[in-house]
């Protein structure tokens, strides 16, 4: 069963985002991770970069498969997790831990548009 | 087989040497210092034994057509005859430069074959650029945009892709500068015509089919969704990958196809080479002729010695026995499928053509507590017993895909002896999936580890020695 | 049933499996097919030939070619192919192999595939190499495409005007449907032009450039500077580039360029009338993700045993489909080891020395014909093994078909009233005497 974390928001396509501020860090769920299997690379932008809500920012890569990420929320990428490049199985590890970006929003309103963690369980069941 | 673990870098002594040039001693070129080469060149230095020993030993951890049966599904890998490749090697071929002009034997050679093509095919015209199967559609599609654009239709920058179709499609429709709109099937597998209706617009490029699709079925309702194509005024394109079930009953030409490709390397016996090269004709409708020659896609005149090889198998097939080579394609994957469906499931009950597709084990093993037995452990299996693996987890319409394609060139014999073996795995993975697991168990290695492979890439040789 | 021998199904074969398969005939098998779509006519083909009626129909052909002996370059290199290549070629266990999908028994492909990228890195001086493209121009169509998508929101791309025409045709068709622009760098005194670099790169939009090591006219170009004004703007510095000089000749990774792509015919392949050849493609390590076409990595097995396998597939179409790095699929695995075995035989020392005669033939060449006072030189700067003349008094057609009628190809049309020449190590003294004389005949 795959964890899912209280006072996270979440999106429908399975990134999690956890509210500091102006800024949102942004990863994706424990149950994306599952269902990709041993992650091999995680393909990030860089900072300065920015996007629009449900725009792909990246994508997370296995053996077999690649899986797009979309940014939950509008805004620039501020600071990118570089510990995931030399081991993109942090986030088999702990997909709560290791963040992705992070993301100064530019319309912070957009939080209220996500799911919470009952309504992002109910997705995932 | 057996394991043998050297690179050629390994064989490398120092002042080896594995050539003979004519004449004498020539001093190197007196370049300015700028324009030389600044560092060591690490090539190997082997004698010629050496070379031969090394790649012979290599080749003996490789399976080909040659050594056994070969059902990899959607690769139509039908025996390659040998006069093929003695032809292809003939010098006064190989030794043609590709700007030559005046050379009656090479124009005869690509008149034949288009000629032969477009009597197979049912087409006016084919260019004979395209190197592969890839190339080949992304040719066809430039043909297709090119064909709107000059009729100053400039709006049409979609194109339709079935869900089933082979990843190539919609990766050339991108490479096309096409957007890629899917297309569901319907439960038996086919393009889904009312959710195609909804589709079609002022907006439509045209569609790309495979016919039969992916799952080896036929598309019975390509009449309806020609004219729907048509009617909108987009094009069809045919994907020829899965042409060998039609060659000598069916022409693509006649089912209402503007534009098509096919791989010379699968229905024309030429071989793939362990990936090439290949040969990916592109065939078109007499209207579209002229532009099918003005789109340059490759450096020269295509894969002359590829288009050779298919040639000598034209003819040697002859009108005679080209009706044939179809329907004996399509009878070994009846076969097959009807005397293995009681093992494996079979989510589609019709007949097939080339090819089908199973969707795992009816029984996994699974009752026994043990983690069930997947496709990929079939596959594996398989090869312990001497055969090549079929094409697994594809098309993606199922979970555990195992996709089968015999072609006519193989024995009733040969047939009976893999179905045997599958009906033997069935049994093994039933019993104790955990034989299935480790497999497989003779084969020149294990399962390589491909997860640390793609975390920390090695692509290329490395030593203590080259570093410095 | 006809007696065929690629067919081994008897009459008895065909009832039984038919009968198993439920059917009663070999058209029920059509059943799904509406019957009009059945082609019921007589194919326009010929009736069926013997194995020894086709010999014969192709050696008569053959026959029909007229034998030149080759001083032509423009991308496809007469260099001698060693008897080993079509030997090792040849074995059917890479014959008639598929891609190695199966890694377990695909050891021999995965191998020479790792070995080729290997060499292809060793030449151009280049991290990582692909397991191979089509051929030279497609990988340089494919190298403008995989500029445009590393950098962000720059669409155009700078080719030199010095490229080999089919290069520049192929990228051109490659790039006006996929929507990138193509800008030319201008020739100055037979090179790409720094000035015209900088120009075109100030425009800010530019993703890349591509430029030739050796050109369209045999002329080795200085880059210098060309690393340090890409680079400030962020933009790939490409290199088209023939892999045999470089054992010779600067190599890209020398000049500091992100990309290397051509092709390898020059190394043993035969001319073949232009196909089959290999393309190439190299990079450096942090642009890999970005490289299109498939990539052999060094792994371990189940047991420890070192292995290879097919890696960093995520890029590429069979899972990314309309998202992938490209749409490539089949490459030119049998020709990547037609290269790998010739770079083997001939390793560090006999590709300097083809290098070194085929300079020596080339020269011997040029200073004669040079000394006829019929021609005028391109331009002085270094050349290797081919290079252009402006004849006087003779067009470049009249004089390419006059030497074409006394049995060379020679003097390539290369536009602006220029022809090319070339001359590897395969040409003996004789030969070039013989095609000089036959100049000296037609231009006196």
């Amino acid at each position: 069963m795959a964890n899912v974390i209280e006072g996270l928001r979440y999106s429908e396509s399975h990134e999690w985002v956890k509210v500091e501020g102006n800024v949102a860090v942004i990863g994706v769920s424990d149950f994306a991770q599952k269902e990709m299997g041993a992650i091999t690379y995680v393909d990030a932008p860089e900072v300065g970069d920015e996007f629009e809500k449900g725009e792909e920012f990246g994508a997370l890569e296995s053996v077999k498969a690649a899986s797009d990420l979309f940014c939950p929320l509008s805004g620039k990428v501020v600071e990118v997790n570089e510990a995931l490049e030399d081991a993109p199985e942090l986030i088999n590890e702990d997909a709560f831990a290791n963040w992705i970006i992070k993301v100064e929003m530019s319309d912070p309103s957009e939080v209220d548009t996500l799911l919470d963690a009952a309504g992002y369980k109910a997705i995932t069941e | 087989m057996k394991y043998y673990d050297k690179l050629i870098f390994e064989l490398s002594k120092k002042g080896r040497t594995g050539y003979t040039l004519p004449g004498g001693n020539v001093d190197a070129p007196a370049l300015p210092a700028t324009l030389c080469r600044q560092s060591d060149l690490h090539l190997p230095e082997v004698s010629e034994v050496d070379v031969v020993r090394h790649y012979t030993n290599l080749s003996q951890m490789n399976f080909g057509v040659d050594t056994g049966f070969y059902p990899l599904g959607s690769c139509t890998m039908k025996y390659n005859p040998k006069i093929n490749e003695e032809i292809a090697a003939m010098p006064e071929f190989a030794g043609l430069h590709p700007l030559q002009k005046n050379l009656p034997g090479v124009k005869a050679v690509y008149e034949g074959m288009d000629r032969s093509l477009a009597a197979i095919t049912g087409m006016a015209h084919f260019t004979f650029k395209p190197c592969a199967g890839a190339h080949g559609e992304l040719t066809g599609l430039m043909i297709m945009r090119e064909y709107h654009l000059r009729r100053g239709d400039l709006a049409r920058t979609k194109i339709i892709v079935p869900d089933s179709a082979h990843g190539t499609n919609p990766a050339s429709a991108a490479v096309c500068g096409l957007e890629v709109v899917e297309v569901k099937s319907n439960a038996d597998g086919l393009v889904d015509v009312e959710s195609l209706k909804p589709l079609l617009g002022p907006d439509i490029a045209g569609i790309m089919m495979t016919n039969p699709n992916t799952l080896g079925l036929f598309e019975s309702e390509i009449k309806e969704i020609a004219s729907l194509i048509h009617g909108c005024g987009g094009l069809l394109y045919y994907d020829g990958a899965n042409m060998n079930p039609l060659l000598g009953v069916v022409r693509p030409g006649d089912m209402g196809f503007d534009i098509m490709h096919l791989n010379l390397h699968k229905t024309f016996s030429t071989p793939h080479g362990g990936g090439g090269p290949g040969s990916g004709p592109v065939g078109v409708k007499k209207e579209l002729a002229e532009i099918a020659d003005s789109v340059c896609v490759s450096g020269f005149n295509g894969n002359f010695g590829v288009i050779l090889r298919a040639y000598a198998y034209i003819l040697m097939l002859g009108k005679e026995n080209v009706k044939l080579a179809g329907p004996l394609a399509t009878l070994g994957a009846n076969y097959i499928k009807e005397s293995l469906k009681d093992a494996f499931k079979l989510p589609i009950q019709r007949v097939c053509k080339h090819e089908f597709v199973f969707d795992g084990l009816v029984d996994d093993g699974s009752s026994t507590g043990k983690p069930g037995a997947t496709t990929l452990d079939v596959a594996k299996r398989l090869l312990d017993f001497g055969f090549h693996a079929p094409t697994i987890y594809f098309p993606l319409l199922f979970h555990q895909a195992l996709m089968i394609e015999p072609t006519e060139t193989e024995s009733k014999e040969t047939l009976d002896a893999f179905i045997d073996i599958m009906h033997k795995i069935a049994k093994e993975a039933a019993a104790d999936p955990d034989i299935l697991h480790g497999a497989p168990h003779n084969a020149p290695i294990g399962r390589p580890d491909e997860t640390t492979a793609a975390r920390n890439p090695i692509l290329k040789f490395f030593d203590e020695q080259c570093a410095s | 049933m006809p007696k065929f021998p690629y067919f081994p199904h008897t009459d008895e074969d065909i009832k039984q499996m038919l009968e198993k398969a439920g059917m009663s005939s070999l058209e029920d098998l059509y059943s799904d097919v509406p019957s009009d779509f059945i082609y019921r006519g007589e194919y326009d083909l010929p009736e069926a030939k013997s194995e020894q009626e086709v010999r014969d129909f192709f050696a008569g052909l053959a026959g029909k070619n007229p034998k030149l002996k080759v001083f032509a370059g423009c991308g496809a290199y007469d260099h001698y192919t060693p008897s080993v290549i079509p030997y090792i070629t040849s074995r059917s266990e890479f014959l008639t192999a598929y891609t190695p999908y199966q890694p377990e028994i695909s050891q021999g492909t995965l191998r020479y595939i790792f070995e080729y990228q290997s060499m292809i890195c060793a030449l151009t001086g280049m991290d990582v190499s692909n397991a191979s493209m089509y051929d030279g121009p497609t990988a340089a169509a494919e190298a403008v495409r995989m500029a445009v998508t590393s950098v962000r929101k720059k669409n155009a791309v700078l080719i030199s005007e010095t490229l080999l025409p089919q290069v520049r045709k192929v990228v051109e068709t490659y790039a006006k449907y996929y929507g990138t622009q193509i800008r030319y760098i201008k020739e100055e005194d037979g090179q790409t032009s720094l000035a015209s670099l900088k120009e075109g790169i100030a425009a800010g939009d530019v993703a890349g450039i591509l430029v030739p090591s050796v050109n369209m006219y045999g002329i080795i170009e200085d880059h210098t500077g060309f690393a340090d004004t890409v680079h400030e703007q962020k933009a790939l510095y490409m290199v088209y580039c023939d892999p045999s000089v470089l054992a010779v000749v600067r190599t890209p990774g020398e000049w500091g360029a992100d990309v290397a792509v051509g092709d390898g015919q020059p190394l043993g392949i035969p001319l073949c009338y232009g196909g089959p050849y290999v393309g190439f493609m190299a990079c450096r390590m942090e642009h890999v993700r970005k490289l299109p076409g498939r990539i052999v990595g060094e792994t371990r097995d189940s047991e420890g045993k070192r292995c290879f396998v097919l890696t960093l597939q995520a890029r590429e179409q069979h899972i990314r489909r309309e998202k992938a790095t490209s749409n490539i699929c089949s490459n030119e695995s049998l020709m990547a080891l037609w290269v790998t075995v010739y770079a083997s035989l001939m390793g560090p020392e006999g590709l300097k020395e083809v290098n070194a005669k085929s300079y020596a033939n080339a020269h011997k060449l040029y200073y004669a014909l040079m000394k006829t006072g019929r021609f005028e030189s391109k331009s002085a700067l270094p050349f290797l093994k081919e290079f252009a003349l402006k004849p006087k008094g003779i067009t470049p057609e009249a004089l390419h078909k006059a030497l074409e009628d006394r049995g060379f190809f020679a003097a390539i049309p290369a536009g602006d009233g220029f022809v090319t020449f070339c001359a590897t190590e395969k040409r003996s003294d004789e030969d070039i005497e013989s095609l000089i004389n036959a100049v000296e005949e037609v231009m006196k």
